[in-house]
Protein backbone atom coordinates (compact mmCIF):
# COMPACT_ATOMS: atom_id res chain seq x y z
CA UNK A 1 0.00 0.00 0.00
CA UNK A 2 1.39 3.14 -1.06
CA UNK A 3 1.47 6.75 1.35
CA UNK A 4 -1.10 9.07 1.06
CA UNK A 5 -1.28 12.42 2.43
CA UNK A 6 -4.19 14.43 1.72
CA UNK A 7 -6.06 17.77 3.47
CA UNK A 8 -9.83 16.30 5.12
CA UNK A 9 -10.96 19.46 6.31
CA UNK A 10 -9.66 23.37 6.94
CA UNK A 11 -6.85 22.89 9.15
CA UNK A 12 -7.01 19.11 9.24
CA UNK A 13 -4.80 16.45 7.28
CA UNK A 14 -4.79 12.80 7.25
CA UNK A 15 -1.19 10.85 6.50
CA UNK A 16 -2.00 6.82 5.89
CA UNK A 17 1.40 5.04 5.95
CA UNK A 18 -0.17 1.56 7.26
CA UNK A 19 2.44 -1.55 5.78
CA UNK A 20 5.65 0.78 5.89
CA UNK A 21 8.52 -0.55 8.34
CA UNK A 22 11.05 2.09 10.13
CA UNK A 23 11.94 4.67 9.58
CA UNK A 24 9.61 5.63 6.55
CA UNK A 25 6.10 6.39 9.00
CA UNK A 26 8.55 8.49 11.01
CA UNK A 27 10.36 10.09 7.85
CA UNK A 28 6.70 10.74 6.41
CA UNK A 29 5.14 12.31 9.73
CA UNK A 30 8.28 14.72 9.98
CA UNK A 31 7.99 16.06 6.71
CA UNK A 32 4.02 16.12 6.91
CA UNK A 33 3.96 18.41 10.11
CA UNK A 34 6.70 20.29 8.66
CA UNK A 35 3.82 21.43 5.66
CA UNK A 36 0.90 22.07 8.51
CA UNK A 37 0.25 25.11 10.28
CA UNK A 38 0.52 25.53 13.61
CA UNK A 39 -2.59 24.62 15.32
CA UNK A 40 -3.64 22.12 12.28
CA UNK A 41 -4.65 18.40 13.34
CA UNK A 42 -2.99 15.35 11.49
CA UNK A 43 -4.76 12.09 11.70
CA UNK A 44 -2.05 9.52 11.23
CA UNK A 45 -2.55 5.60 10.24
CA UNK A 46 0.51 2.99 10.75
CA UNK A 47 0.81 -0.14 11.92
CA UNK A 48 4.84 -0.01 12.55
CA UNK A 49 4.88 -0.11 16.38
CA UNK A 50 8.31 0.50 17.19
CA UNK A 51 7.72 3.72 14.49
CA UNK A 52 5.25 5.01 17.53
CA UNK A 53 8.27 5.42 19.93
CA UNK A 54 10.22 7.60 17.67
CA UNK A 55 7.27 9.55 16.51
CA UNK A 56 6.39 10.32 20.17
CA UNK A 57 9.55 11.19 20.92
CA UNK A 58 9.76 13.48 18.24
CA UNK A 59 6.24 15.22 19.21
CA UNK A 60 7.66 15.62 22.68
CA UNK A 61 10.19 17.27 21.22
CA UNK A 62 9.30 20.06 18.95
CA UNK A 63 5.98 20.90 21.69
CA UNK A 64 3.45 18.92 19.08
CA UNK A 65 0.38 17.55 21.26
CA UNK A 66 -0.82 13.82 20.31
CA UNK A 67 -4.26 14.29 21.06
CA UNK A 68 -5.79 10.91 20.75
CA UNK A 69 -3.98 7.63 20.48
CA UNK A 70 -5.96 4.57 19.37
CA UNK A 71 -4.80 0.74 18.45
CA UNK A 72 -6.56 -1.77 16.86
CA UNK A 73 -5.14 -5.16 15.75
CA UNK A 74 -1.54 -3.87 15.19
CA UNK A 75 -2.94 -0.76 13.74
CA UNK A 76 -2.47 2.48 15.36
CA UNK A 77 -4.18 6.13 14.56
CA UNK A 78 -2.94 9.00 16.56
CA UNK A 79 -4.65 12.60 16.29
CA UNK A 80 -1.55 15.13 16.35
CA UNK A 81 -1.66 18.72 16.69
CA UNK A 82 1.04 20.73 15.63
CA UNK A 83 2.41 23.30 18.20
CA UNK B 1 -24.05 2.95 17.23
CA UNK B 2 -24.69 1.29 19.98
CA UNK B 3 -24.94 -2.45 18.41
CA UNK B 4 -22.18 -1.78 16.15
CA UNK B 5 -20.24 -0.56 19.05
CA UNK B 6 -21.12 -3.93 20.38
CA UNK B 7 -20.08 -5.76 17.72
CA UNK B 8 -16.85 -4.10 17.64
CA UNK B 9 -16.01 -4.58 20.85
CA UNK B 10 -17.00 -8.49 20.49
CA UNK B 11 -14.67 -8.79 17.73
CA UNK B 12 -11.71 -7.05 20.15
CA UNK B 13 -12.50 -9.65 22.86
CA UNK B 14 -12.31 -12.36 19.68
CA UNK B 15 -9.48 -11.52 18.68
CA UNK B 16 -8.02 -11.00 22.31
CA UNK B 17 -9.00 -14.59 23.22
CA UNK B 18 -7.28 -15.80 19.81
CA UNK B 19 -4.44 -14.23 20.49
CA UNK B 20 -3.80 -16.04 23.77
CA UNK B 21 -4.50 -19.27 22.03
CA UNK B 22 -2.42 -18.44 19.68
CA UNK B 23 0.70 -17.44 22.72
CA UNK B 24 -0.09 -20.12 24.50
CA UNK B 25 0.76 -22.32 20.94
CA UNK B 26 3.87 -20.48 20.12
CA UNK B 27 5.12 -21.07 24.13
CA UNK B 28 3.72 -25.00 24.40
CA UNK B 29 6.13 -25.50 20.83
CA UNK B 30 9.47 -24.54 22.45
CA UNK B 31 8.51 -25.63 26.04
CA UNK B 32 8.21 -28.93 23.87
CA UNK B 33 10.98 -28.80 22.20
CA UNK B 34 12.87 -28.18 25.55
CA UNK B 35 11.52 -31.00 27.63
CA UNK B 36 11.54 -33.38 24.76
CA UNK B 37 14.81 -32.81 23.60
CA UNK B 38 15.96 -32.83 27.50
CA UNK B 39 13.84 -36.63 27.84
CA UNK B 40 15.93 -37.55 24.65
CA UNK B 41 19.28 -36.47 26.37
CA UNK B 42 20.11 -34.40 29.42
CA UNK B 43 22.76 -32.63 27.07
CA UNK B 44 20.23 -30.85 25.59
CA UNK B 45 19.92 -28.66 28.39
CA UNK B 46 22.80 -27.26 26.07
CA UNK B 47 19.35 -26.39 23.82
CA UNK B 48 16.91 -25.41 26.54
CA UNK B 49 19.65 -22.78 26.94
CA UNK B 50 19.80 -21.29 23.76
CA UNK B 51 16.05 -21.48 23.42
CA UNK B 52 15.18 -19.56 26.80
CA UNK B 53 17.80 -17.04 26.46
CA UNK B 54 16.73 -16.23 22.76
CA UNK B 55 12.85 -16.13 23.95
CA UNK B 56 13.49 -13.78 26.32
CA UNK B 57 15.55 -11.47 24.05
CA UNK B 58 12.64 -11.74 21.63
CA UNK B 59 10.06 -10.73 23.84
CA UNK B 60 12.22 -7.90 25.18
CA UNK B 61 13.37 -6.48 21.96
CA UNK B 62 9.42 -6.53 20.81
CA UNK B 63 7.85 -5.15 24.14
CA UNK B 64 10.52 -2.03 23.97
CA UNK B 65 10.85 -1.86 20.56
CA UNK B 66 14.36 -1.92 21.07
CA UNK B 67 16.12 -1.74 17.61
CA UNK B 68 19.73 -0.92 17.36
CA UNK B 69 19.09 0.73 13.76
CA UNK B 70 16.84 3.13 15.02
CA UNK B 71 19.53 4.23 17.65
CA UNK B 72 22.11 4.85 14.61
CA UNK B 73 19.17 6.66 12.05
CA UNK B 74 16.57 8.10 14.07
CA UNK B 75 19.13 10.70 15.87
CA UNK B 76 19.78 11.73 11.96
CA UNK B 77 16.92 11.03 10.69
CA UNK B 78 14.05 12.87 13.09
CA UNK B 79 16.45 13.87 15.79
CA UNK B 80 15.47 11.25 18.55
CA UNK B 81 17.79 10.00 20.91
CA UNK B 82 16.22 7.39 22.36
CA UNK B 83 17.25 4.40 20.94
CA UNK B 84 20.87 5.33 21.47
CA UNK B 85 20.28 5.95 25.07
CA UNK B 86 18.65 2.05 25.48
CA UNK B 87 22.07 1.04 23.73
CA UNK B 88 24.02 2.66 25.77
CA UNK B 89 21.99 1.54 29.42
CA UNK B 90 22.47 -2.05 27.34
CA UNK B 91 25.78 -2.03 26.91
CA UNK B 92 26.60 -0.83 30.07
CA UNK B 93 24.12 -3.52 32.17
CA UNK B 94 25.79 -6.08 30.03
CA UNK B 95 29.34 -5.01 30.48
CA UNK B 96 28.83 -4.90 34.28
CA UNK B 97 27.34 -8.50 34.44
CA UNK B 98 30.17 -9.70 31.60
CA UNK B 99 32.95 -8.25 34.10
CA UNK B 100 31.42 -10.50 36.52
CA UNK B 101 31.19 -13.49 34.68
CA UNK B 102 34.80 -12.72 33.69
CA UNK B 103 35.89 -12.12 37.42
CA UNK B 104 34.66 -15.60 38.17
CA UNK B 105 35.94 -17.23 35.34
CA UNK B 106 33.23 -18.08 33.64
CA UNK B 107 33.42 -16.09 30.22
CA UNK B 108 32.78 -17.17 26.98
CA UNK B 109 33.79 -14.44 24.81
CA UNK B 110 36.74 -14.91 22.57
CA UNK B 111 37.79 -11.14 21.16
CA UNK B 112 37.58 -10.40 17.38
CA UNK B 113 40.67 -9.37 15.30
CA UNK B 114 41.18 -5.14 15.86
CA UNK B 115 41.65 -3.60 12.66
CA UNK B 116 40.02 -1.10 10.41
CA UNK B 117 37.69 -3.85 8.33
CA UNK B 118 35.66 -3.32 11.22
CA UNK B 119 34.94 0.04 10.50
CA UNK B 120 33.77 -0.99 6.74
CA UNK B 121 32.08 -3.93 7.69
CA UNK B 122 30.32 -1.41 9.79
CA UNK B 123 29.42 1.21 7.84
CA UNK B 124 28.57 -1.25 4.71
CA UNK B 125 25.75 -3.17 7.61
CA UNK B 126 24.60 0.37 8.84
CA UNK B 127 23.24 1.10 5.44
CA UNK B 128 22.18 -2.03 4.95
CA UNK B 129 20.36 -2.08 8.18
CA UNK B 130 18.85 1.36 7.51
CA UNK B 131 17.71 0.17 3.77
CA UNK B 132 16.45 -2.82 5.40
CA UNK B 133 14.18 -1.10 7.93
CA UNK B 134 15.80 -2.89 11.00
CA UNK B 135 19.01 -3.89 11.92
CA UNK B 136 19.40 -8.04 12.31
CA UNK B 137 17.93 -8.30 16.14
CA UNK B 138 14.77 -6.27 14.71
CA UNK B 139 14.18 -7.94 11.27
CA UNK B 140 13.99 -11.00 13.46
CA UNK B 141 11.51 -9.91 16.09
CA UNK B 142 9.52 -8.06 13.38
CA UNK B 143 9.41 -10.99 11.39
CA UNK B 144 7.64 -12.15 14.49
CA UNK B 145 5.25 -9.40 14.64
CA UNK B 146 4.50 -10.99 11.47
CA UNK B 147 6.39 -8.55 9.28
CA UNK B 148 6.73 -10.45 6.05
CA UNK B 149 9.27 -7.82 5.20
CA UNK B 150 11.23 -8.16 7.86
CA UNK B 151 11.07 -11.74 7.12
CA UNK B 152 12.44 -10.95 4.01
CA UNK B 153 15.58 -9.30 5.28
CA UNK B 154 16.37 -12.21 7.17
CA UNK B 155 16.07 -14.57 4.27
CA UNK B 156 18.07 -11.87 2.45
CA UNK B 157 21.01 -11.32 4.79
CA UNK B 158 21.24 -15.36 5.15
CA UNK B 159 21.93 -15.93 1.50
CA UNK B 160 23.73 -13.20 0.87
CA UNK B 161 26.24 -14.50 3.58
CA UNK B 162 26.61 -17.91 2.30
CA UNK B 163 26.29 -17.27 -1.41
CA UNK B 164 29.60 -14.33 -0.18
CA UNK B 165 31.38 -16.23 1.49
CA UNK B 166 31.32 -19.00 -0.67
CA UNK B 167 31.69 -16.79 -4.23
CA UNK B 168 34.96 -18.28 -6.06
CA UNK B 169 36.25 -17.59 -9.51
CA UNK B 170 37.65 -14.36 -10.41
CA UNK B 171 36.88 -12.58 -6.76
CA UNK B 172 39.21 -14.84 -5.28
CA UNK B 173 42.11 -12.94 -7.97
CA UNK B 174 41.15 -9.76 -6.04
CA UNK B 175 43.28 -9.88 -2.90
CA UNK B 176 46.58 -8.56 -1.71
CA UNK B 177 49.13 -11.03 -2.26
CA UNK B 178 49.93 -10.78 0.97
CA UNK B 179 46.73 -12.12 1.83
CA UNK B 180 47.26 -14.87 -0.20
CA UNK B 181 50.39 -15.55 0.99
CA UNK B 182 49.66 -15.98 4.14
CA UNK B 183 46.75 -17.77 3.65
CA UNK B 184 48.44 -20.17 1.95
CA UNK B 185 50.88 -20.86 4.57
CA UNK B 186 48.54 -21.82 6.96
CA UNK B 187 48.31 -25.36 6.10
CA UNK B 188 44.59 -25.92 5.83
CA UNK B 189 42.90 -28.80 4.60
CA UNK B 190 42.69 -28.70 0.45
CA UNK B 191 39.39 -29.42 0.84
CA UNK B 192 38.45 -25.74 1.78
CA UNK B 193 41.78 -24.01 0.49
CA UNK B 194 42.27 -25.95 -2.79
CA UNK B 195 40.45 -22.92 -4.90
CA UNK B 196 40.25 -20.04 -2.01
CA UNK B 197 37.97 -17.95 -2.51
CA UNK B 198 38.17 -13.78 -1.72
CA UNK B 199 36.64 -14.51 1.58
CA UNK B 200 38.76 -17.44 2.10
CA UNK B 201 41.80 -15.44 2.06
CA UNK B 202 40.30 -12.01 3.48
CA UNK B 203 39.83 -14.58 6.75
CA UNK B 204 42.85 -16.48 7.03
CA UNK B 205 45.31 -13.85 5.07
CA UNK B 206 43.59 -10.96 6.71
CA UNK B 207 41.56 -11.49 9.75
CA UNK B 208 43.70 -14.33 11.59
CA UNK B 209 47.06 -11.95 11.41
CA UNK B 210 44.69 -9.84 13.03
CA UNK B 211 46.18 -8.99 16.74
CA UNK B 212 42.70 -10.13 19.15
CA UNK B 213 42.87 -8.79 22.46
CA UNK B 214 39.97 -7.13 25.03
CA UNK B 215 41.59 -3.74 26.43
CA UNK B 216 42.15 -6.38 29.46
CA UNK B 217 45.14 -7.67 27.80
CA UNK B 218 46.11 -4.43 26.22
CA UNK B 219 46.97 -3.17 29.61
CA UNK B 220 48.84 -6.35 30.23
CA UNK B 221 46.03 -7.79 32.55
CA UNK B 222 44.13 -10.53 32.54
CA UNK B 223 40.36 -10.74 31.74
CA UNK B 224 39.54 -13.19 34.09
CA UNK B 225 41.02 -10.86 37.12
CA UNK B 226 39.33 -8.53 39.17
CA UNK B 227 41.10 -5.25 37.82
CA UNK B 228 41.40 -6.46 34.40
CA UNK B 229 37.11 -7.61 33.99
CA UNK B 230 35.90 -4.73 35.97
CA UNK B 231 39.04 -1.28 35.58
CA UNK B 232 40.14 -2.21 32.10
CA UNK B 233 37.02 -4.37 29.96
CA UNK B 234 34.32 -2.50 31.68
CA UNK B 235 35.81 0.94 33.67
CA UNK B 236 37.39 1.49 30.19
CA UNK B 237 36.33 -0.63 27.15
CA UNK B 238 32.24 0.08 27.85
CA UNK B 239 31.27 2.83 30.78
CA UNK B 240 33.75 5.28 29.54
CA UNK B 241 33.20 4.97 26.22
CA UNK B 242 29.20 4.78 26.68
CA UNK B 243 29.52 8.36 28.73
CA UNK B 244 31.18 9.65 25.96
CA UNK B 245 28.86 8.62 23.29
CA UNK B 246 25.96 10.07 25.58
CA UNK B 247 27.70 13.33 26.30
CA UNK B 248 27.84 13.80 22.25
CA UNK B 249 23.98 12.82 21.63
CA UNK B 250 23.41 15.49 24.89
CA UNK B 251 25.46 17.91 23.65
CA UNK B 252 23.94 17.65 19.85
CA UNK B 253 20.76 16.76 20.08
CA UNK B 254 19.24 16.80 23.55
CA UNK B 255 20.67 19.84 25.45
CA UNK B 256 18.91 22.60 22.69
CA UNK B 257 15.66 21.39 23.58
CA UNK B 258 16.25 21.14 27.39
CA UNK B 259 17.68 24.43 27.75
CA UNK B 260 15.38 26.28 25.97
CA UNK B 261 12.08 24.35 28.14
CA UNK B 262 14.30 24.90 31.31
CA UNK B 263 14.43 28.79 30.44
CA UNK B 264 10.79 28.94 29.37
CA UNK B 265 9.97 27.86 32.82
CA UNK B 266 12.23 30.72 34.19
CA UNK B 267 15.21 28.60 35.44
CA UNK B 268 18.51 29.23 35.69
CA UNK B 269 21.32 27.70 33.69
CA UNK B 270 24.97 25.82 34.78
CA UNK B 271 26.49 22.86 35.79
CA UNK B 272 23.55 21.75 37.49
CA UNK B 273 21.59 22.14 34.33
CA UNK B 274 22.97 20.72 32.33
CA UNK B 275 23.25 17.23 34.80
CA UNK B 276 19.83 17.38 35.21
CA UNK B 277 19.42 18.19 31.31
CA UNK B 278 21.60 14.98 30.87
CA UNK B 279 19.69 12.45 33.74
CA UNK B 280 16.07 14.22 32.03
CA UNK B 281 17.90 12.10 28.42
CA UNK B 282 18.80 9.42 29.83
CA UNK B 283 15.45 8.57 31.46
CA UNK B 284 13.00 10.09 29.15
CA UNK B 285 11.99 6.52 27.73
CA UNK B 286 11.75 4.12 30.82
CA UNK B 287 10.41 1.49 28.49
CA UNK B 288 13.26 1.94 26.52
CA UNK B 289 15.45 1.85 29.83
CA UNK B 290 14.14 -1.14 31.39
CA UNK B 291 14.36 -3.16 28.75
CA UNK B 292 17.94 -2.15 28.17
CA UNK B 293 18.80 -3.48 31.83
CA UNK B 294 16.74 -6.56 30.82
CA UNK B 295 18.41 -7.18 27.82
CA UNK B 296 22.19 -6.31 29.71
CA UNK B 297 21.36 -8.77 32.49
CA UNK B 298 20.29 -11.70 30.23
CA UNK B 299 22.90 -11.44 28.18
CA UNK B 300 25.56 -11.73 30.62
CA UNK B 301 23.51 -13.98 32.54
CA UNK B 302 23.80 -16.41 29.19
CA UNK B 303 27.66 -16.75 29.19
CA UNK B 304 27.29 -17.68 32.98
CA UNK B 305 24.70 -20.38 31.74
CA UNK B 306 26.36 -21.61 29.18
CA UNK B 307 29.58 -21.77 30.49
CA UNK B 308 28.39 -24.14 33.55
CA UNK B 309 26.50 -26.18 30.98
CA UNK B 310 30.08 -26.59 28.86
CA UNK B 311 31.79 -26.98 32.23
CA UNK B 312 29.02 -29.79 33.75
CA UNK B 313 29.50 -31.69 30.25
CA UNK B 314 32.70 -31.77 29.76
CA UNK B 315 32.33 -29.83 26.00
CA UNK B 316 33.98 -26.90 24.61
CA UNK B 317 31.76 -26.17 22.00
CA UNK B 318 28.49 -27.64 20.86
CA UNK B 319 29.37 -30.31 18.35
CA UNK B 320 30.43 -32.64 21.52
CA UNK B 321 27.18 -33.07 22.01
CA UNK B 322 26.47 -33.42 18.61
CA UNK B 323 28.76 -35.98 18.47
CA UNK B 324 27.84 -37.67 21.13
CA UNK B 325 24.04 -37.94 20.28
CA UNK B 326 25.18 -39.61 16.66
CA UNK B 327 23.83 -36.24 14.88
CA UNK B 328 27.08 -34.86 13.90
CA UNK B 329 26.64 -34.51 10.16
CA UNK B 330 27.69 -30.95 9.12
CA UNK B 331 30.47 -30.10 12.02
CA UNK B 332 33.12 -28.35 10.49
CA UNK B 333 36.41 -29.64 9.80
CA UNK B 334 38.12 -28.77 12.94
CA UNK B 335 35.10 -30.42 14.55
CA UNK B 336 32.89 -27.44 15.97
CA UNK B 337 29.84 -25.71 14.98
CA UNK B 338 29.17 -22.45 15.58
CA UNK B 339 28.62 -21.94 18.68
CA UNK B 340 29.43 -18.35 20.49
CA UNK B 341 27.89 -18.94 23.80
CA UNK B 342 26.42 -15.30 24.25
CA UNK B 343 23.78 -13.50 21.60
CA UNK B 344 24.56 -13.80 17.97
CA UNK B 345 22.15 -13.29 15.08
CA UNK B 346 23.42 -13.00 11.30
CA UNK B 347 25.76 -16.58 11.18
CA UNK B 348 22.23 -18.90 11.97
CA UNK B 349 20.62 -17.28 9.08
CA UNK B 350 23.84 -17.61 7.13
CA UNK B 351 23.77 -21.21 8.19
CA UNK B 352 19.96 -22.20 7.34
CA UNK B 353 20.90 -20.58 3.84
CA UNK B 354 23.99 -23.02 3.56
CA UNK B 355 22.25 -26.18 4.49
CA UNK B 356 19.19 -24.91 2.27
CA UNK B 357 21.99 -25.13 -0.32
CA UNK B 358 23.01 -28.01 0.05
CA UNK B 359 19.70 -29.63 -0.54
CA UNK B 360 19.50 -27.96 -3.39
CA UNK B 361 22.57 -29.67 -5.02
CA UNK B 362 25.50 -26.91 -3.96
CA UNK B 363 28.27 -27.89 -1.67
CA UNK B 364 28.69 -24.93 0.81
CA UNK B 365 31.35 -26.97 2.47
CA UNK B 366 34.66 -26.16 0.53
CA UNK B 367 34.98 -22.60 2.21
CA UNK B 368 37.13 -21.57 5.43
CA UNK B 369 33.91 -20.28 6.62
CA UNK B 370 31.38 -23.25 6.46
CA UNK B 371 33.75 -26.22 6.31
CA UNK B 372 36.40 -24.84 8.31
CA UNK B 373 34.84 -23.10 10.92
CA UNK B 374 31.13 -22.43 11.95
CA UNK B 375 29.88 -26.54 10.14
CA UNK B 376 26.36 -26.58 8.58
CA UNK B 377 24.46 -28.56 10.81
CA UNK B 378 21.16 -29.51 10.24
CA UNK B 379 19.07 -26.57 11.53
CA UNK B 380 16.71 -28.89 14.05
CA UNK B 381 20.15 -30.07 15.57
CA UNK B 382 21.90 -26.73 15.22
CA UNK B 383 21.48 -25.52 18.76
CA UNK B 384 22.58 -22.02 18.75
CA UNK B 385 20.46 -20.95 15.87
CA UNK B 386 17.84 -22.03 17.84
CA UNK B 387 18.09 -18.93 20.13
CA UNK B 388 17.35 -16.70 17.09
CA UNK B 389 14.03 -19.12 16.14
CA UNK B 390 12.94 -18.46 19.62
CA UNK B 391 13.16 -14.37 19.46
CA UNK B 392 11.20 -14.53 16.79
CA UNK B 393 8.39 -16.77 18.77
CA UNK B 394 9.14 -14.66 21.77
CA UNK B 395 8.57 -11.66 19.78
CA UNK B 396 5.51 -13.21 18.32
CA UNK B 397 4.33 -14.34 21.89
CA UNK B 398 4.55 -10.54 23.28
CA UNK B 399 3.24 -8.78 19.91
CA UNK B 400 -0.08 -11.29 20.24
CA UNK B 401 -0.45 -10.46 23.97
CA UNK B 402 -0.30 -6.75 23.36
CA UNK B 403 -2.45 -6.91 20.40
CA UNK B 404 -0.12 -5.97 17.87
CA UNK B 405 0.60 -9.14 15.60
CA UNK B 406 -0.76 -8.96 12.35
CA UNK B 407 0.68 -10.29 8.94
CA UNK B 408 1.57 -7.30 7.13
CA UNK B 409 2.50 -8.27 3.49
CA UNK B 410 5.45 -6.44 1.54
CA UNK B 411 5.17 -3.91 -1.69
CA UNK B 412 7.26 -3.87 -4.47
CA UNK B 413 9.03 -0.47 -3.08
CA UNK B 414 9.40 -2.16 0.72
CA UNK B 415 10.53 -5.59 -0.63
CA UNK B 416 13.32 -3.51 -3.20
CA UNK B 417 14.80 -1.94 -0.03
CA UNK B 418 14.74 -5.47 2.05
CA UNK B 419 16.55 -7.16 -0.71
CA UNK B 420 19.36 -4.12 -1.29
CA UNK B 421 19.86 -3.38 2.74
CA UNK B 422 19.68 -7.55 3.50
CA UNK B 423 22.20 -7.92 1.29
CA UNK B 424 24.42 -5.49 2.52
CA UNK B 425 24.08 -6.23 5.99
CA UNK B 426 25.25 -9.80 4.82
CA UNK B 427 28.09 -8.61 3.35
CA UNK B 428 29.01 -6.58 6.08
CA UNK B 429 28.42 -8.96 9.06
CA UNK B 430 30.47 -11.05 7.28
CA UNK B 431 33.52 -8.94 7.03
CA UNK B 432 32.57 -8.00 10.59
CA UNK B 433 32.48 -11.43 11.95
CA UNK B 434 28.67 -10.32 13.36
CA UNK B 435 26.45 -8.38 12.89
CA UNK B 436 24.81 -5.34 15.63
CA UNK B 437 24.85 -8.22 18.29
CA UNK B 438 27.75 -10.11 17.59
CA UNK B 439 30.00 -7.45 15.94
CA UNK B 440 28.58 -4.40 18.07
CA UNK B 441 27.02 -5.26 21.29
CA UNK B 442 28.78 -8.33 22.34
CA UNK B 443 32.51 -7.55 21.71
CA UNK B 444 31.75 -3.28 22.81
CA UNK B 445 30.30 -5.38 26.31
CA UNK B 446 33.25 -7.45 26.74
CA UNK B 447 35.81 -4.82 26.57
CA UNK B 448 37.01 -6.01 22.73
CA UNK B 449 37.31 -2.20 21.50
CA UNK B 450 36.58 -3.75 17.68
CA UNK B 451 32.74 -3.73 18.85
CA UNK B 452 33.23 0.32 19.04
CA UNK B 453 34.76 0.36 15.63
CA UNK B 454 32.03 -1.28 14.08
CA UNK B 455 29.44 0.65 15.86
CA UNK B 456 31.39 3.86 14.31
CA UNK B 457 31.01 2.20 10.77
CA UNK B 458 27.25 1.66 11.85
CA UNK B 459 26.65 5.47 12.68
CA UNK B 460 28.60 6.37 8.94
CA UNK B 461 26.71 3.89 7.29
CA UNK B 462 23.44 4.97 8.82
CA UNK B 463 24.30 9.14 8.35
CA UNK B 464 24.56 7.90 4.73
CA UNK B 465 21.57 6.30 4.25
CA UNK B 466 19.25 8.52 6.02
CA UNK B 467 20.71 11.64 3.67
CA UNK B 468 18.85 9.04 1.06
CA UNK B 469 16.04 7.99 2.59
CA UNK B 470 15.02 12.13 3.18
CA UNK B 471 15.31 12.80 -0.14
CA UNK B 472 13.48 9.71 -1.39
CA UNK B 473 10.47 10.98 1.21
CA UNK B 474 11.00 14.31 0.05
CA UNK B 475 9.86 13.05 -3.50
CA UNK B 476 7.43 11.11 -2.79
CA UNK B 477 5.76 13.88 -0.34
CA UNK B 478 6.48 16.72 -2.80
CA UNK B 479 4.35 13.72 -5.88
CA UNK B 480 1.74 13.71 -3.00
CA UNK B 481 1.34 17.54 -2.79
CA UNK B 482 1.96 18.13 -6.38
CA UNK B 483 -1.21 15.86 -7.41
CA UNK B 484 -3.64 16.82 -5.10
CA UNK B 485 -5.02 20.51 -5.44
CA UNK B 486 -5.90 20.89 -2.00
CA UNK B 487 -2.69 20.35 -0.60
CA UNK B 488 -1.25 23.13 -1.86
CA UNK B 489 0.28 24.15 0.90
Amino acid sequence: MAMKFEKTADGTYALDVKGYVCPHPQLYTKSALSKMKPGDTLKLMFDNASSGESIASMCDRDGDEIIEQTANGGTFVWTIKKS
Amino acid sequence: MEASATIEAGGAVDRSRRNQLWAFLVTGFFLAVSVGAYAVNELYLYLAAYIWFGFVYGMALQSGRFCFSSAFRDLFAVGVPRMVVGIMIATVVFGATAAAVSAAGMSTFHAAPFGVHSVVAGLIFGVGMVLAGGCASSSFYKAGEGNLTAAMVVVTMGVTQALFVDAGGFLGRLVPASWREAALAQGLPASVMAKPGWFDQYTVGYLWQRPTARIAEWMHLGSDSFAGAFVANFLVGVLLPALVVLAVVYAFWARKGFMKKRKREGKPGGAGAELAGFWTMVTSSRGTAITGVVLGVAAGLQMFVTKGLRLRFGIENAAGILAATGHDAGVSLRGTVHDPGHWSVATHSAQWAAWMFQKLGWDMSHNVYFGWSEGIPNPVFNLAAWMSIALVGGAAVMALLNDEFSWKKPTLELSVFAVVGGALMGVGARLGLGCNIGAFFARAANGDASGWLFAVGMTGGAWIAVKFFNWWTERKMAKEVGLATDLQL
